[in-house]
């Protein structure tokens, strides 16, 4: 199980890059050169095979397997029209979890952006000395696996011997059932994954820093802006390439919560299935309940939800970008 | 570039001979297995299991024993993440119908992975050969294995929610015999003035319970009611059984004689901990405490109700459905199935209870300290109600985990728990049987 930032970015980004390279030389083929061009089909081939194999022909297949009552178990499926679907429509375990994932998104996806600016902006002016050490640390939560970080924080967030209810109950103030109430199981998981996840926002961040040349602060502090100014009107406007490419890429990763908060509540979606995701439902449907039939469709509804957030975030900052 | 195109290489032969070493690979791995059994003569036998930690080990301790009985079997176990991670693979390598050719499974499971279809029925005459009967195993145990007249399944133990006990606290609280055993209650309030003495002697609680999995104790204590549960066509429960059990439970949290969240992590932790001096847990928690030189003991789950029932399940040995029949294949299953009953006693060493009752009735298992104090609970385990969304790590339980856990901590009441878990079973009935 890689992390859900992880798999956005590794399916997002050689899906680009092979297309847009074959397209032109695709065009400008002409008689003499068609040779070299063949030779070029053989080098996107295995690219291709494989996105066929692995992401066309399952996405296709998972279309078909929603319209039938194929289970795990059976050998056999019969094409039952718009069952599933029409049975999605009416469980409220669908919008139940669909709303879950909604709500995660929502109140991860600011704290990972903004956190990773800041620490971002606090390493980036860091000594030399320093840098290296203070950038290791903000990334390292990064590079852990979900069975690890889920194990750590469900230890941190015990009742009467976790060190979250430690430093509260030192406090003076009265424990929490982080993982156990309803009301707090799904903040609880939204701020291991801000701890686990921010340090790839984080780097973004600082690549994007470290492209901005020294001469337009200069500039701008010879003509008086203080540091706040230098931040609002220099730094934020020439980031909000980068901040639109984190939110997205983030928006996805959150919209697609399933192992921490799996792991986090052993599996039972936590109290009141507070905490369940829709992937999480999903693959109950699928795997407990052994029907991929009606998994499948319920993985194209949140298909769509996925597509539907990612356009109109992609339209906002577009158009933000051109009136720039 | 003065040429403008190099001479292209062979590439037919290049790619000929990538295409035919790919080809020889998969030729080879294919033909790895089979032809070494053929060429050797062993009858290879594969099994699966869902056995990890301390049961994972004595699992590999007796097959490595049963290799060296039988250098004629070439004997190939695989070992898969317990619960969903298993059971998905299960329904998919039966369905197959090549996968393996005998596997671990919870007797709860049967009907929901499919028994007559993906499981075959176990030739009941060939068990018998091995001495394995329904005079052997424990009665109840092996009923459950049968499915519309046919012994679908080989019972290697029971396994069930007890009541463990630190020695150490509970000597404080005065709640022990003579002999050093918990004493024995019967009805609530005796119950619960032994958890209040505990509770005075930890200074935090009496008892520790998983408060995020509440189906064990409340399946034990509608249970011990006389409650009945089922799921054909319409749901059947008894309501007031129902409410009172999860009362008991909303009651003893809401005292503080338990914490009111306590996870699968945590609640093995708060006892080892001493936070606690009783804990009600599956008995395959023994290993954690063992291993940490606890002086603790335990008992069956208490009479709260009239007798000491604990839910609980068996695992067992099944064999798949088997599109080309193969009796060698399967006379060589059932041959490891009831070796592995036979030495069962290894096995009892991670606190379940052999079904084969010539181990438990022995000298060796009667010195085995715990396990032996609770053995008499396995002859009354109260196995979960029957479905095919019914079981271990099946969809039932889990439905009963996320609506039920609130009366732990307050947060719902008994009757609207009830009336969300009584939502949920008949969402389940309503939706098609995938098996």
């Amino acid at each position: 199980m890689s992390s859900p930032t992880a798999t956005a970015r590794a399916a997002g980004a050689p899906a680009a890059a092979p297309a847009r390279r074959s397209g032109p030389s695709a065009r400008a083929a002409r008689p003499g050169r068609r040779r070299s061009s063949l030779a070029g089909l053989w080098f996107v081939l295995p690219f291709a095979a494989l996105f066929a194999v692995f992401l066309v022909w399952p996405v296709l297949a998972g279309l078909w397997a929603s319209f039938t009552d194929r289970s795990l178990a059976s050998p056999g499926a019969e094409f039952v029209g718009l069952a599933n679907w029409r049975e999605m429509l009416g469980d409220s375990a669908v919008w139940q979890s669909l709303w879950t994932t909604l709500v995660f998104t929502a109140i991860s996806t600011p704290p990972l952006v903004a956190i990773a600016l800041a620490m971002a902006l606090l390493t980036n002016r860091a000594a030399a000395g320093l840098g290296w050490f203070l950038r290791l640390s903000y990334f390292a939560p990064f590079l852990l696996p979900v069975a690890v970080v889920a194990l750590i924080w469900e230890w941190m967030y015990q009742p009467g011997f976790g060190m979250v209810n430690g430093l509260l109950t030192a406090a003076g103030l009265a424990e929490v059932a982080w993982l156990t109430d309803e009301n707090t199981v799904l903040a609880a998981i939204a701020v291991t994954t801000v701890w686990w996840t921010v340090g790839f926002n984080f780097l973004l961040y600082l690549a994007a820093l470290q492209g901005i040349p020294a001469y337009v602060y200069e500039a701008a502090a010879l003509d008086g802006a203080g540091a706040w100014q230098r931040f609002l009107r220099i730094t934020l406007p020439l980031l909000r390439r980068t901040t639109g490419l984190i939110v997205l890429l983030q928006i996805v990763a959150s919209l697609k919560l399933f192992d921490q908060a799996y792991i986090m509540t052993n599996g039972s979606g936590g109290p009141g299935y507070a905490a369940r995701p829709a992937i999480g439902y999903i693959f109950e449907a699928g795997f407990t309940g052994l029907r991929i039939g009606y998994a499948s469709a319920i993985s194209y509804l949140l298909f769509a939800v996925i597509a539907v957030v990612s356009l109109v975030q992609f339209r906002l900052f577009s158009r933000k970008g051109e009136t720039a | 570039m003065r040429t403008t195109h190099p001479t292209p290489p062979p590439a037919p032969g290049r790619r000929a001979f990538l295409a035919g070493g790919l080809a020889a690979l998969g030729l080879g791995l294919a033909g790895c297995g089979p032809a070494d059994t053929v060429l050797s003569g062993r009858r290879r036998l594969r099994q699966w299991n869902l056995f990890t930690g301390g049961d994972g080990a004595r699992m590999v301790q007796m097959h490595d024993a049963y290799r060296r009985e039988h250098p004629d079997i070439d004997f190939e176990p695989a070992t898969f993440l317990w619960g969903n991670p298993f059971y998905t693979k299960f329904a998919m390598g039966a369905a197959g119908g090549r996968a393996f050719d005998i596997a671990t499974l919870h007797v709860s499971r049967i009907r929901g992975m499919g028994a007559g279809t993906l499981i075959d029925p176990v030739p009941t005459d060939l068990l018998a050969e091995h001495g394995i009967t329904r005079d052997t195993v424990l009665a109840n145990v092996w009923d459950k294995c049968v499915v519309d007249g046919e012994l679908y399944a080989i019972p290697l133990d029971t396994h069930l929610v007890v009541t463990y006990y630190n020695r150490e606290v509970c000597e404080r609280a005065g709640v022990l015999e003579p002999d050093g055993t918990l004493v024995t209650t019967s009805g609530e309030e005796e119950f619960l003035d032994v958890l209040a003495a505990v509770k005075e002697a930890t200074g935090q609680y009496g008892i520790a319970m998983d408060t995020t999995q509440p189906w064990r104790q409340f399946w034990s204590l509608y249970r011990q009611l006389g409650g009945e549960m089922s799921f054909d066509g319409d749901l059947r429960l008894d309501d007031d059984k129902a409410l009172r059990s999860l009362d008991f439970l909303r009651r003893v949290s809401e005292e503080g004689l338990a914490p009111q969240a306590s996870d699968a992590p945590g609640t093995p932790a708060n006892f080892q901990n001493g936070i606690c001096g009783l804990m009600w847990a599956g008995n395959w928690e023994i290993a954690t405490f063992a291993d940490a030189g606890m002086d603790f003991g335990m008992r069956p789950f208490p009479d709260i109700y009239g007798a000491e029932l604990g839910q609980g399940d068996s695992h067992c040995f099944v064999l798949p459905h088997r599109r080309v029949p193969d009796d060698a294949a399967v006379a060589a299953a059932v041959g490891y199935a009831a070796w592995m009953l036979k030495h069962s006693i290894t096995w009892a060493g991670g606190g379940h209870t052999p079904a084969y009752l010539p181990v438990t009735r022995g000298d060796d298992y009667a010195a085995l300290e715990p396990q032996s104090e609770y053995r008499h609970a396995a002859a009354d385990v109260q196995f979960d109600p029957e479905a095919w969304f019914s079981g271990s790590a099946a969809p039932l339980q889990n439905e009963a985990s996320a609506v039920l856990s609130g009366v732990h901590n307050g947060s719902v009441t008994p009757e609207a728990a009830l009336e969300r878990f009584k939502a949920a079973a008949r969402k389940l009935i309503d939706t098609p049987e995938p098996v």
